[in-house]
Parts: C-alpha cells; structure tokens; sequence
C-alpha cells in the first residue's frame, strides 16, 4: 500500500486550549480511515488541519511525502471534502452550487457533466431548486456530489451521517463503501459513532481529549475472538453462580457489577442454549468488542476507565 | 482569477441585498426630481442666503447639471451605508453560512479570494455610481434640460457663487465620479477588514457605519488641534473631496478660467491619502484573513 497521508506530532493549541496533542497517523492509498472519537475530541480541528482550514500550533502533515506547508494547493486539488454540516449557497440551485465549485476546483465542467453528477446524486430533477428548500439528507447528497465534482484522490467526510435519517444513514454507508470499492478513491471519515466506523472503515483511529488512544486495523481491533458478552438475567447471584460451576466459568470476567463473558462471537448461540438449559432466566445478552467497551466508558465519562490496549 | 470574480459576482447579484442600495438610490433621486419639477419654489430656500449678495436669474439655475450635483451632495454621504452593506458581507456572510470552510479547501489561495472579494466590491462600488450617475445627471438632463452650473459655496463664512459654463461641466461629473468610486473604495476596503472578523454580516455593516460615523463628526469639529493633527489623516475628510472638481478658478478680472480648478493640489493630496486607506485596509485585510482559523 502507498502511503498517502503523513501525519506527524500535529498540535493545535486555541488559547489556554490543547485541542489536539501530538496526533501521528498515517493513511494508505485506497484506505477508508475512520477517525473515531467523541464530540469535542478534536477530530474536527484535525481534519481541519489536514485541509489547511486550521494553521496548526506544531507538527507536520505530508501528503505523498511532500509537506503540505510548501503547496497545499497541490493536495486540494486532489482532496474533495465535506467539514461537518454540508453548508451550501442557500439562495442558488443546486445546479448553479455545482457548477461554482466545479470552477473553483479547478475544472471546466460541462453541462452535461454537471447534471450527470446530480443524477447520481438523485437531485437531478430538482436541478433548479434553491438549495433552501432542499432536506438535510439532499443537502448532503449534494455536499458530497461537489466534494467529488473533480475526481479528487483523497475525500475527507467529517460525521457525514448527522442529521440524516435511517434511510440517509444507510445510503450514506453505501455511498462510503462505493467510493473506495468500485471508485478507488481514499477516504477519511470521522464519526462519534463506533458501529459507523466498524461498517465502512478498513483502519482507524480513536482520539480522546485531542490524544490518539489507539490507531490500527479495525478488523484486528474489533477482534471477533475477543467479543465481551454481558448478560442480565432475572436472578444474577443464581446466574453466576451456576455459570461458575458450567464450562464457561474460564470465560467469565468478574468486575462486581455485571456477568460478563470473554469469548469468541461464533460461541454465542451455544453459550443461549446452555443458558437455557441451566434454566437462568435471560433478559438480554449484550456482545461487546473491548475496543467499544472502551469507547464507550469515554464517551459516558465513566471514571472506571481499562484502558485497551492494541 | 477572472472566472473567480466572475463566480464573485454572480453570486452578489442572486442575493437580494444587492439591490437594496440600487431602490433607495433610485428612490431617493426620483423624489427629488419630482419635487423640484412640481414645485420649484424650494430653489428659493436654497438661495435666501445669497440673494443680498447676487442678482441670481433663477430660472436659469434648476438645470440637470445643477439637479445632479445637489442630488450627489446629498446622497454621497449616505451611499458609504450601502456600499458596507455588501463589502461588509464579503467574508463574514460566507463564514455565517458556513460556505467559508467550502470555498478554502478548493486549491486557491487566500490572497486570490479576497482579493477578488474586494474587486467584486469595487466593482459594486462602480455600478452604484453608474446608476447613479445615470439617474442623477442623465435623467436630469433629460427632465430639467442643461445650462451653466451654479455652484453655491460657504468660504470662510461667506456665501458665494461659482459658475460653470454647460461646455465645461461633463468632465468635472466625469472626474467627481471617479474621484467618489475612490472614495467609496476605501469604506469597501474597510468593511472588508472587519468582515474578515466577524463570523455574521450585521457586525461590519454595522462597525463600518459607526467608523464612518465618528471619523465624519471628528472631521466636521473645529478644533485647531484636531485640524492640525488628525484631521489630515482621516479618510472621512476627504470623502467630499469630489466637490473641489467644482470649484473652478478665477482670473484677476474675475472671471472664471475654463477647464481649471481652483485647488488641483489639495485634491491630489486627498487621492493620495485615499489610496493610503486602502491599502492600509486591503492589505491588514489580507494579511488577518491568511492567519484566521476558519472555525465557522
């Protein structure tokens, strides 16, 4: 894999603020790079950063190792990008929004061009419509049709998925998976969500507090064989202490507060039907990767944070 | 660059705001020349103070050239209001609807964007004065027809009467015109300043107004150590510069020369401290705008 994106001790520092703290990172050629991390992270001012949107306080960022500090205009030319809210020019058409952008990436882009980006966008009928009356989902879709109007390389979504709809959200997806599967392109996507992460991203990082806490690949860290299973029964004494004496008392994790399990995912039909037949009354069985077990202790400011390690 | 202020333009010319400036202008010179062609009696308001002084033939004096400079003296004090009301948008509109963070992570440079943000300023500047100029002078002609100009002047307290033959008046309009475009170009380059700032509109438009406000008042108190030490470096003393355009001069025998100017000298040293506001302006402009985090 070519190494796209450098990324080396980036800090960013407003006031009496560290929003980011030494943050190194490198994303591939064909990667889509979840960057992970709960809202005030400063996953934002990253990406920011990346886009020159933001001057950082210290660090560099290299992209095809070449310091985008010399010709930041030589990676936007090659960067589509949508920054939190797909913010558009309200009182033109979505057409006009289109072929503005277009020009300003640096393309001549033809009529026909133009509208075949919006058809793909599903927008083309309403080619003419101020972008005023458009939802927040067309509005995206549009977001995301400018961000791709020059064929860029590298394409930058930042919680791409907020305020979209179910629907929104899973055509969202699709659209993230067909970008790097059938498009080719490289893509960076932030997300406060870890189930979003999981679903579109080959790598990933989680920030916490402006620090990496752990980057990798998300198929190594979302291990399988590595599923927390927690369970709430009727009865949790009678539970445990029936599961103590079972086969699966190697499996279990005693933390004092709930029944939880470490096991592979592929265990857990089998562990329901002993569960049954030890006649424990289950009311739910809840698998967890570590990694969001992790997460999540951040994400509610659980003070009884295990830090997880690679 | 020209596809840019082209793409800059296009979009001044979809809001809604733009236009603002172009209705109250026509408005307001419209009322005027309806009033003055209804009832020309308010010219007599006009010459109380020098009908002692000089025998004026008073149908003579209502012509086009005569309505267009009372209608300039007039609204050129209030068209900076409308000029800010643009420029003033220029940045801050942008970073209010969140196209700021768009527009700069396309591959141009910071200078190219509001450089050309600035020219659609002036560029807006002009159309005004065109317009205005279209209406204030051209249709005057047309309603009220041409003769020579009379211009009244207060000097050192005295009323007096200056008068331009009709053959010697289209460049004085021509050179007052540009002259204003200059002027206004620095109330652009202002709100462009403090638009760089703000993160909505309302705020330069308004800081603009007031700036221009509290220089105007600085520059119209006679107090001997204001006249001589701020005064002479603040923009809004020479925002009625245009006037000296008008001021023609007089030979020994009294009588005025064609094509000459009473005071070419003052009028060029207020051009160069006009063009010293802008680029004082245009160029902190630039410079905050490469180091602003767009937070927007």
């Amino acid at each position: 894999m070519n190494l796209m994106l450098k990324v080396t001790n980036l800090s960013k520092k407003f006031k009496d603020t560290n929003a980011v703290t030494n943050l190194s990172f490198t994303v591939n050629q064909g990667d889509v790079y979840g960057f992970l991390g709960q809202n005030g992270a400063g996953k934002s001012t990253t990406l920011r950063m990346l886009l020159k949107l933001i001057t950082p306080t210290n660090g560099t960022i290299e992209y095809f190792e070449k310091n985008i500090d010399h010709d930041k205009n030589e990676m936007l030319r090659q960067t589509g990008a949508i920054i939190e809210r797909p913010d558009l020019y309200k009182y033109l058409s979505a057409y006009d929004n289109l072929r503005i952008f277009a020009k300003m990436s640096g393309i001549k882009a033809s009529r026909t061009v133009i509208m075949q980006q919006l058809e793909t966008a599903g927008l083309a009928d309403r080619y003419q419509s101020k972008v005023k009356t458009f939802s927040q989902g067309m509005k995206q879709r549009l977001g995301i049709a400018i961000a791709l109007i020059h064929e860029p390389k590298l394409v930058i979504l930042d919680e791409p998925t907020n305020g979209l709809d179910p629907q929104g959200i899973a055509d969202m997806r699709n659209m993230i998976l067909r970008l790097s599967k059938e498009m080719g392109k490289t893509v960076i996507v932030s997300s406060h969500l870890l189930n979003e992460i999981e679903v579109v991203a080959n790598r990933m990082i989680i920030i916490h507090k402006g620090k990496k806490v752990v980057e990798g690949n998300v198929k190594e860290l979302l291990d399988p064989a590595n599923t927390l299973l927690q369970i709430e029964t009727t009865n949790d004494a009678d539970a445990l202490y029936k599961l103590e004496q079972s086969k699966w008392a190697n499996f279990l994790e005693n933390n004092g507060r709930y029944i939880r399990l470490r096991l592979n995912k592929n265990d857990i039909p089998s562990l329901a039907s002993s569960l049954s037949n030890m006649d424990i009354g289950v009311l739910a069985l809840q698998p967890r990767h570590s990694l969001e077990d992790y997460f999540l202790s951040l994400t509610n400011n659980d003070t009884h944070v295990e830090p997880f390690t690679n | 660059m020209w596809s840019l202020l082209q793409i800059e333009l296009y979009k001044i010319s979809k809001r809604p705001r733009t236009y603002i400036a172009f209705i109250a202008i026509a408005g307001i010179v419209l009322i005027i020349q309806a009033a003055f062609k209804a009832d020309p009696g308010y010219l007599n308001i006009l010459l109380q103070n020098v009908d002692d002084t000089f025998a004026v033939d008073k149908g003579n004096v209502i012509n086009g050239y005569f309505m267009c400079y009372m209608i300039l003296n007039t609204l050129l004090i209030q068209v900076p209001i409308l000029v800010a009301l643009v420029a003033g948008d220029a940045i801050s509109g942008e970073a209010n609807m969140g196209t700021l963070r768009l527009l700069l992570t396309k591959p141009i440079s910071r200078q190219k964007i509001i450089g050309v943000k600035f020219l659609a300023s002036i560029i807006y500047t002009v159309a005004l004065l065109v317009f205005m100029a279209l209406l204030a002078l051209f249709l005057s002609m047309i309603i009220f027809g041409t003769n020579d100009l009379l211009v009244f002047r207060s000097k050192n307290g005295e009323s007096e009467i200056l008068q331009i033959t009709q053959d010697d008046v289209m460049w004085r309009y021509l050179a007052a015109f540009v002259y204003a475009a200059i002027a206004l170009t620095v109330i652009a380059a202002l709100a462009l300043l403090l638009s760089v700032f703000a993160e909505n509109s309302i705020g330069p438009i308004v800081a603009t107004v007031c700036i221009v406000i509290v220089c105007t008042i600085i520059s119209n108190l006679n107090v001997p150590i204001i006249d001589r030490t701020i005064k002479p470096w603040l923009f809004t003393s020479y925002l009625v510069g245009w006037k000296g355009f008008f001021y023609i001069a007089y030979d020994a025998e009294n009588v005025p020369i064609k094509g000459s100017m009473e005071n070419w000298a003052s009028i060029r040293n207020s051009l160069f401290i006009l063009f010293a506001h802008i680029g004082v302006f245009f160029g902190a402009a630039v410079f905050f705008f490469k180091k602003k985090d767009i937070l927007s």
